[in-house]
């Protein structure tokens, strides 16, 4: 427990530390960079509670992504079009994210928790396609196009906009979104849900009902991962189908995979990683995954537990 | 005559033309400990998973402590205060020995629903869970993972999460199997020390163990009970010596 306080001391020192070097370089696209890289890793933090703690691989866990931002985007389309400029209070939206998320969560968990491995991996990306679809379906908010967010989130007067801002937000919602990851995990609920995991026969000889905490794990993930789309769409500026299509949720099983599957930090390590590959390798090549496929397939086969069980063992034998 | 903890009625279990378990009936008193013998294949695992509520029976009803629980879903039989230790260990071998136990002893201390403070930080739960592993001789080990203990000492940790969940009734699927001798014994005079305080059901090849703990001993052969009685009755019984206690020395091997 201190241990990890103080890896978290040292994350806060680390996040704190960006805007400064960001203004001395005078570079914002950095800065940028940095913000989508910590709204990402909080969606890799949501999907590593389900898949990391719970053992559940879900491809459909871009969908609460997408539910975020679409408050977002419908809401400034209707704010800046219809001249309906209370749809833009944050508070409001935020509001309409955690009750939306938690609808559609309880309704994809009862439908898809009652199977495992690839059924359940089945149904979540059939459910989260079907939501992709709809999404390209709404014309009016841009269909296969998406939409800009001309109206950002305002609270008190204080859009949501500006690099520094955006920054410290997101930043803010990493740590405290890795903060409650890691205290569920240690909670009674996290020792059910990562016992579920290892061996459910036992669990229920244990008097607990895997469904019904893998539900709740579920239902948090949403969540978690719904304040990321809202945070996401104020960030880029713009919404559209591609945020909640199936291979985002692929990326986020890369990220938690890299990162280290079940750890606090994992996430984090991972989508950096992965962000890191990605705008380095794509200088070199248009076809840049393949080099990240590979290297995917050699932090299974050689260091199952990512990036994090890299820096451990280091740790151990220095 | 006092109530039964768990009382058995005409159960059947039939996997294709194979009948697992075939008109069983049997009743265990309160404080005993009934022990189920019988060759491999002789349906014991299949019994227990009936009784625990992991596989529905095909007809028969199961009631413990007077309540039918024959439809009830094992989670549910497990908070009316049954347990099962399993004879294959499965534990979760990355948990700490305590976690392993403490996910036995906090479903009677509140249970899941609790998501911000650690599970080990509830004091009641711990106490309970470290009390159990001190009458399995673990107290020492809790701070280990489970999956760095002995093979022995991981039947004893089964037997401290079966116990730290407050049971009834507790079904001993094969505890004493893969240990040594010296083990076995440790394991025998566990038992023997919990008797009258839990009511057991227990399966076991170990015909010594069997003798010096059971109150009864049901022989089960082809899913059928071919003969039920005290250890002597079961002794002198001739057609358990043709069915199974020839081979007795086959199961100290």
């Amino acid at each position: 427990m201190r241990k990890q306080l103080v890896s978290f001391a040292i994350l806060i020192g680390l996040l704190c530390a960006v805007p400064p070097i960001a203004y001395w370089l005078d570079d914002l696209f950095l800065l940028s960079l940095a913000s989508r890289c910590l709204i990402l890793a909080s969606a890799a933090v949501a999907t590593n509670l389900i898949m990391g703690y719970g053992g559940l691989i879900s491809l459909g866990h871009a969908v609460f992504i997408g539910i975020g931002g679409y408050v977002v985007g419908i809401a400034s389309h209707h704010a800046f079009n219809d001249g309906m400029t209370w749809l833009s209070n944050g508070f409001l939206q935020l509001v309409a994210v955690l009750v939306l998320s938690v609808l559609v969560a309880l309704f994809v968990g009862l439908v898809s928790l009652r199977t495992k491995g690839i059924y359940f991996l089945m149904i979540t990306l059939a459910i989260g396609q079907m939501f992709y679809l709809a999404a390209v379906g709404a014309y009016d908010y841009g269909g296969d196009d998406g939409m800009t967010v001309f109206a950002k989130s305002r609270f008190l007067g204080q859009a949501l906009s500006g690099h520094y801002l955006i920054y410290w937000v997101s930043a803010a919602y990493l740590t405290a979104s890795m903060f409650l990851v890691a205290r569920l995990s240690s909670s009674r609920f996290g020792l059910v849900l990562r016992s579920a995991k290892v061996n459910e026969a036992r669990t229920r000889a244990m008097g607990y009902e895997p469904f019904r905490v893998r539900l709740v794990a579920f239902t948090v993930a949403g969540v978690i991962a719904g304040g990321a789309g809202f945070l996401m769409a104020n960030h880029a500026g713009f919404v559209s189908p591609a945020m909640l299509h199936w291979t985002r949720s692929g990326d986020l099983i890369v990220m938690v995979v890299l990162g280290g599957l079940g750890s606090v930090f994992g996430p984090l390590a991972g989508t950096v990683a992965f962000l890191a590959l990605e705008e380095v390798l794509s200088g070199i090549t248009e076809y840049w995954a393949i080099p990240v496929g590979a290297i995917l397939i050699a932090v299974a086969l050689y260091t199952p537990q990512g990036v994090m069980g890299l820096l451990s063992r280091r740790r151990n034998h220095g | 005559m006092v109530d039964p903890i768990l009382s058995v009625e005409g159960l059947n279990k039939r996997f294709g033309g194979l009948a697992a378990t075939d008109d069983v009936s049997l009743s265990v008193p309160p404080g005993t400990l009934h022990a189920i013998i019988g060759p491999n294949g002789a349906g014991k695992t299949t019994l227990i998973a009936q009784l625990m509520g992991a596989l529905r029976p095909d007809s028969g009803r199961i009631v413990f402590q007077g309540e039918d629980v024959t439809a009830l879903a094992t989670p549910a039989r497990v908070r009316l205060g049954m347990a099962r230790s399993y004879q294959v260990t499965s534990l979760c071998p990355d948990f700490s020995v305590l976690e392993n136990v403490l996910l036995a002893s906090q479903l009677r201390d509140g249970g899941w629903l609790s998501f911000w403070r650690p599970a080990i930080a509830y004091p009641r739960a711990r106490s309970r869970a470290m009390e159990e592993l001190s009458k399995v001789g673990l107290a020492d080990r809790s701070d280990r993972l489970a999956g760095e203990l002995s093979h022995g000492e991981q039947r004893q940790l089964e037997v401290a999460m079966a116990l730290a969940s407050d049971p009834v009734l507790m079904l001993l699927d094969e505890p004493l199997a893969g240990l040594g001798r010296d083990e076995a014994d440790g394991m025998v005079s566990l038992l023997h020390s919990l008797k009258g305080h839990v009511t057991m059901l227990l399966i076991e090849h170990d015909m010594e163990a069997v003798f010096a703990l059971a109150d009864c001993v049901s022989v089960l052969s082809f899913g059928r009970i071919i003969a039920s009685g005290t250890v002597n009755d079961i002794r002198k019984d001739p057609n358990v010596r043709d069915a199974y206690l020839g081979t007795e020395g086959d199961a100290h091997a």
